[in-house]
């Protein structure tokens, strides 16, 4: 299925874009996160387990164990600091 | 109640804002607001400007919840949260939260609560300029910490 991935903050700048879509056959949040640490180079920097990430699913923060839906809208991102 | 959240580049008027808040009630007895700004140090270095960036939609939304949850928990009538994004200076204003209640003692949780929640769940991140370079803000443990003592477990530090 195809989901629309958003990066934000430094993860964004590691991985050198803002968005992409890809293709996936992730049931959840955290299989999609080890398929793109999968892909190495940035996305295994910005991604990877020894780094803090916490994830959106369709604009909502979520755990890893939420699952994917076609469409779906991604956002990885370090942890938040607004305020 | 309509435009509870602002996420905007333009400052604000702490005033018009109060006003705008407590005049269209007059069961209102409390208003308290948090305003926070800009240092011009972090960590012991000097921060010469501070870049927002957020997650445009999703910080509407997480926002919205969290007065929601506000409402729910709270005895109060209002709340307004203001945000600002973009580039920024010491001293700048940066972030707005008030509430109105009958009595002080709800509107003070209210107001508390808000940005302990927004702190920790809204999507901002800040990026501030020193003289050994730009560098992103950590996260602050101690913000998730402030979050537990409602009862909310946080898990963004």
């Amino acid at each position: 299925m195809k989901v629309n991935l958003r990066y934000f903050a430094s993860l964004r700048e590691t991985v050198g874009v803002g968005s992409e879509t890809v293709d996936t056959n992730a049931a959840t949040l955290g299989a999609l996160r080890d398929e793109l640490i999968a892909r190495g180079g940035a996305h295994a920097e910005a991604l990877g387990r020894d780094r803090v990430v916490r994830a959106a699913l369709n604009q909502t923060m979520s755990d890893e164990s939420a699952p994917l839906s076609e469409g779906a809208e991604v956002g990885f991102f370090p942890p938040v600091t607004g305020g | 109640m309509n435009n509870r959240v602002s996420i905007q580049t333009e400052d604000f008027d702490v005033a018009v804002e109060t006003a705008a808040l407590r005049l269209v009630d007059a069961r209102v007895g409390a208003v308290c607001s948090f305003l926070g700004t800009v240092r011009d140090r972090n960590e012991g270095d000097e921060v010469s400007t501070m870049e927002l960036e957020h997650y445009p939609g999703m910080t509407e939304k997480s926002i919205e919840a969290m007065i929601d949850e506000a409402m729910a928990r709270f005895d109060i009538f209002a709340a307004r949260v203001i945000h600002r994004v973009g580039l920024l200076q010491p001293m700048d204003q940066i972030v707005f939260v008030a509430v109105t209640s009958a009595h002080r003692g709800e509107s003070f949780q209210a107001c508390e609560f808000l940005m302990d929640y927004l702190k920790t769940q809204a999507p901002f991140w800040k990026k501030e300029e020193t003289p050994n370079g730009a560098r992103w803000v950590d996260a602050r443990v101690s913000d998730d910490a402030a979050l537990a003592k409602w009862g909310i477990k946080a898990a963004n530090a």
